[in-house]
């Protein structure tokens, strides 16, 4: 176990001495998560509260999203891996007496917590001070926070899950763009990155809810703001178990695969 | 020690000739091409020797470090280490090699040396004094004291190929396997990894096995040479045996020309270019 704890702490160390990406990640968010609130403000009026959504759980939706963007983005997923995968240096990884699943999901895990502890801390701190609606609110008890963090535990597994997923399928094609391209896209989509997903029409939304992605940030930033709040709980946590289980399932599944016709890349 | 019999592994290769309309059409129908990398390959390898295996570029040498370590599975033959079938039992035989590819980095790129080190340290189990003394061991022979503390980017080809050979003995394994470590460096440092690999052969009896194109390698380490070609071993025997091997038909006079031109002379007349 220590040893998935030290990929963990490495790959944290490495994320965090990159302060001045920190800093533009930083402003990009704050004027990004400024012009969403601005937006919906814009849909609450012309809607007259015809809304999904209560309008501050938007807010606190978006200002959440931006401050943890780094947990749950599929798009920016570890890109030392795929160059591993595509120069062939993964040789040294498989030379290495532990499974290259588990080292390199714990590997994921640490570069993504290291840098949303980056980014949220300031983030969260400007959402706060916002003016009047625009403001994140505190999250509605104390249970309901514990929950949250419970769920976010849980949608980074699957998040980094589903990314690890991906590196294996790469293995199979040589060169991993396309991969990226057609799941990244559809991701943002259907995690509720680009939108919620309660504005989805109800037809799209059961489908949506079907899907892994549904189970990824969607749940603990819904569940913060109390939008998703009593007997919907239950089943959207046993969902994020699932999907967690499942994707491990397949990723290892694929891995078993790949190991067997492996081929290294490179002289 | 290493038993190798008969193994063969063939690669898959989409060959096509060049221009948007060749590309146009390998779109529906695509060609492909079995290479054989390595076509009976039978050797054997005692405890504590110092193996030389060379060919020219292509002949199947980083194939067969490859099968050895055991992330590569070869298509048929047997392969035993120590009891072990490398890529069945993977895992557990990892654990007994050390590998350098000297075109490849196992240390992270955007930390420092030492925590690579660290973490090399976690992955095998070693015990905390048994780290230390390997540690200040390398270290001392491998002159890393000023660099250790440096991130890997920041090194140059020579330091950091120092760094790799420390990294891939720190559980002092008993079969190390070198791809072409001397790769692009300068004369200091050459001559530092010889010694360094002569030395540690003597030391602790670990068996190696390196690869390279670099004769001069080849002279101050290797006792045994193997010649690999096409996919087969041409010859196994000692360098002078290699010397005699090219000067047989008295084209080449052994004293008057280097090594270089001796291999040169052999690929060409066992036609393996």
């Amino acid at each position: 176990m220590k040893k998935y704890y030290l990929f963990f702490r490495l790959r944290f160390a490495a994320g965090i001495q990159y302060r001045m990406a920190a800093v533009t990640a930083l402003t990009t968010q704050l004027v990004w998560g400024i012009m969403e609130c601005l937006a919906y403000k814009a849909v609450d009026k012309a809607s007259c509260g015809g809304m999904p959504m209560d309008y501050s759980a938007i807010v606190s939706y978006i200002w959440l999203k931006e401050a943890f963007l780094a947990l749950f983005n599929t798009w920016a997923a570890d890109n030392d891996l795929f160059e591993m995968i595509k120069s062939g240096d993964i040789s040294y990884e498989l030379c290495r007496p532990l499974s290259v699943y588990a080292m390199w999901f714990s590997r994921n895990v640490g570069g993504r917590v290291s840098e949303a502890l980056l980014r949220c801390v300031p983030v969260l701190l400007c959402a706060i001070v916002m003016p009047g609606p625009y403001r994140l609110g505190p999250p509605v008890s104390a249970e309901v926070f514990g929950l949250f963090l419970l769920t976010v535990v849980l949608g980074l597994g699957v998040t980094v899950a589903f990314c690890m997923l991906v590196y294996m399928l790469c293995f199979f094609t040589i060169s991993p763009q396309g991969w990226r391209m057609v799941f990244t896209g559809g991701v943002d989509f259907l995690s509720g990155h680009l939108i919620p997903l309660p504005f989805f029409p109800a037809k799209y939304l059961r489908v949506a809810q079907n899907l892994p992605f549904a189970y990824m940030h969607n749940v603990p930033f819904r569940i913060y703001s109390g939008d998703l709040a009593g007997k919907e709980i239950l089943p959207a946590v046993l969902g994020q178990v699932f999907w967690l289980l499942a994707l491990i399932f397949a990723g290892l599944l694929v891995w078993k695969l790949a190991e067997k016709k492996i081929v290294i890349q490179g002289g | 020690m290493i038993t190798m019999e008969n193994v063969c592994k063939s690669y898959k290769v989409a060959r096509r000739d060049s221009g948007f309309g060749q590309a146009f059409r390998s779109l529906f129908h695509r060609e492909y091409e079995e290479v054989q990398a390595l076509n009976q390959v039978s050797f054997h390898i005692g405890d504590g020797e110092m193996v030389g295996y060379i060919g020219p570029n292509g002949a199947g040498k980083s194939s067969t470090i490859k099968i050895l370590s055991g992330i590569l599975t070869p298509d048929s033959g047997t392969c035993v280490i120590d009891g072990r079938i490398p890529w069945r039992d993977r895992t557990e035989h990892v654990r007994h090699i050390g590998v350098v590819f000297g075109q490849r980095s196992q240390l992270w790129w955007d930390i420092p040396v030492m925590d690579s080190f660290e973490l090399l340290k976690e992955i095998y189990s070693i015990s905390t004094p048994q780290y230390k003394n390997k540690l200040e061991e390398l270290t001392r022979l491998l002159n890393l004291e000023e660099i250790l503390k440096t991130p890997t980017r920041q090194l140059s080809l020579g330091q950091r190929m120092r760094c790799e050979l420390a990294a891939s003995l720190l559980h002092e394994p008993k079969l190390l396997f070198l791809d072409e470590p001397t790769i692009g460096l300068d004369a200091v440092s050459k001559l530092a990894v010889r010694d360094f690999i002569k030395k540690t052969n003597k030391d602790h009896k670990t068996t190696v096995i390196l690869t390279t194109h670099d004769m001069q390698d080849m002279e101050a380490i290797a006792e045994r040479v193997i010649l690999i070609g096409r996919g087969q071993i041409l010859l196994d025997g000692t360098l002078g045996d290699l010397r005699q091997a090219a000067c047989v038909d008295g084209e080449l006079q052994e004293d008057s020309v280097n090594l270089d031109q001796i291999m040169a002379a052999l690929y060409q007349k066992l036609n393996i270019m």
